[in-house]
């Protein structure tokens, strides 16, 4: 039962540390427990025979989009978030706004128990039909990403430029250069 | 092993743990890492049912999400220290002039 008490210890980190992320008020906190929870996440990944994707999250998410963030929330020194007024006087803190949208929480919850729930197939092992093949292997992984989705790979790399160019003309300063 | 329905309810967990972040939180840096926290919940539910079902598809578009979460993040903190200059404040209330 090793595997079993993994996962649960994962999942619990995972589910744990993004509600960290949400529930305090210090972005610098808030973007190193999210760093925790992608670490779980990727230790779930490996669980799911997927070892590729756990280092592409390790490295992608953990060491890239999390240095972004962790860059720009100490240059703006935004250190605490402040709510005080917001919680007094915003609209959406009417009490019969806040009983209808509990309510729709509770209908979403519903839902999802029932979806889980009714749906078939979800209670066998994961990967049982898998098979011996080797899924998870970089080679098959590669060829299926350079023969399969050759276009959306190609189409992911012009989103990334776009992203850059203008990600650097947001940033810019105005009338600063031409 | 443990079953799908399990990785599909972590899965959900984040997720609503997400939307939340979203919706209560009143600074851009949160909700922006909300958006990533959603993000994730919806890739753990691709390898999950990738490894269901024995393709290796689920994986591939799991490495698509990593690269449209890059661009989002950098376009995304790219308008938030635009929006810094502007007014020293990371509250969103504080630009509800441009809802109109």
């Amino acid at each position: 039962m090793p595997e079993t008490l993994v996962f649960y210890l994962l999942s619990g980190l995972a589910i744990g540390a993004s509600a960290i992320v949400i529930g305090q008020r210090n972005p610098m906190y808030s973007v190193m427990m999210l760093i925790a929870s992608f670490g779980a996440l990727a230790g779930l990944y490996v669980q799911l025979d997927a070892p590729f994707v756990a280092v592409a999250q390790i490295i992608i998410y953990a060491g890239a989009i999390m240095v972004l963030f962790l860059f720009v929330v100490m240059l703006l020194n935004a250190s605490r978030e402040n709510a005080a007024e917001w919680d007094r006087s915003h609209p959406l803190r009417q009490p019969a706004v806040v009983r209808f949208g509990g309510l729709l929480a509770l209908l979403l919850v519903v839902q999802l128990a029932w979806a889980l729930l009714s749906a078939r197939g979800l209670a066998g092992p994961v990967g049982a039909r898998g098979g011996a093949e080797t899924v998870s292997s970089v080679r098959v992984l590669g060829r299926v990403l350079f023969t399969d989705y050759v276009f959306a790979f190609e189409a992911t790399s012009i989103l990334i430029l776009v992203a850059m160019v203008g990600a650097v003309v947001l940033a810019r300063r105005e009338g600063e250069g031409s | 092993m443990i079953p799908l329905s399990h990785y599909l309810i972590v899965s959900a967990v984040l997720f609503t743990i997400g939307t939340a972040g979203v919706f209560l939180r009143r600074n851009f840096i949160t909700i922006l890492l909300s958006i990533e926290i959603m993000l994730n919940a919806v890739n753990l539910t691709f390898v999950a049912f990738g490894r269901q079902q024995g393709g290796v598809d689920g994986q591939i578009i799991v490495f698509f999400v990593m690269a449209v979460a890059a661009a989002e993040a950098a376009v995304g903190l790219a308008i938030v220290i635009g929006l810094y200059r502007h007014r020293e404040s990371l509250n969103p209330d504080a630009f509800a002039s441009l809802k109109w």
